[in-house]
């Protein structure tokens, strides 16, 4: 059961990587980064099961908070070009 | 089962590795490279070292991209294009290279019990060192208090570098200030 949740995982990376080579555009990209992101917390919790170790859950979830803030970080380059851009102003 | 996962996510990564390096725009390499590093902290957690794994995300894959993002608004986004062939560079390359791979064969084989690393202090440090320093992880009572001096010495080393990069950079912060 596990193993065929791997598959799928790996499959999907393998998607997404394409996306992010393929593009076209950057936003394709930043999605694909994103989701890779995503991919890798489910594929540690995967992991941690299929080796029937699964006490590495919560470094997958220290993995969500990183990326997000990551997403986070590219966004607002792409959209002020500048990370320390005040967008009240 | 590892060794699959480990081959896949390998090629994965020379993919990457390989695009990065042909790509014309920084900003989709810095994207790319943030890819590169969650395969590389996933590398890191398959052959059960946690903690740089974490590390290799937190550091890899979020504040070194914000950093090349912060670098990029500052500069350009697209890469100087090089024409001329350069043999010379790529001939050290490839000699550092086979002297890197050539230096891995004397290296013990990976999880093997009789390497150096796993004979010195290593039964010491897990057979006393909840009883002598009191923290259950090893690990962490490695870096806090056997290599206490050697972590000390890092810190000051990061502290330098830092009153370094107020010295040179303070008296422009002040300057926007007073504007």
């Amino acid at each position: 059961m596990f193993i065929a949740a791997m598959i799928g995982i790996l499959v999907t990376m393998a998607l997404a990587l394409c996306r992010a080579l393929l593009g076209p555009t950057v936003y394709d990209r930043i999605l694909s980064v994103n989701m890779f992101g995503t991919k890798t917390v489910l594929f540690i919790a995967v992991l941690g099961f299929l080796t029937g170790r699964p006490d590495f859950l919560d470094l997958a979830l220290i993995y969500v908070l990183i990326n997000f803030i990551g997403t986070l970080a590219v966004l607002k380059f792409v959209t002020y070009n500048d990370l320390g851009a005040d967008p009240e102003k | 089962m590892t060794e699959i996962l480990d081959i896949v996510l390998l090629s994965f990564m020379i993919v990457l590795a390989v695009a990065v390096s042909r790509m014309q725009n920084l900003f989709m390499a810095a994207m790319m490279m943030g890819i590169f590093s969650f395969l590389s902290a996933i590398m890191f957690t398959l052959l059960d070292a946690v903690d740089v794994a974490f590390t290799e995300a937190a550091v890899g894959a979020g504040v070194s991209t914000v950093l090349l993002l912060g670098t990029l608004s500052l500069t350009t986004h697209e890469e100087k294009v090089v024409k001329k062939n350069n043999a010379l560079a790529l001939l050290v390359v490839l000699i550092t290279g086979s002297a890197l791979i050539y230096g891995t064969l004397d290296m013990p084989q990976f999880g093997d019990p009789n390497a150096p690393v796993h004979q010195h202090v290593a039964d010491r440090y897990i057979e006393k060192s909840e009883k002598e320093i009191d923290i259950p992880n090893i690990v962490t009572s490695v870096l806090a208090s056997y290599r206490g001096y050697d972590t000390l010495g890092e810190v000051t080393v990061i502290f330098t570098a830092g009153i370094g990069v107020i010295l040179l950079m303070g008296h422009i912060w002040r300057k926007e200030d007073e504007q």
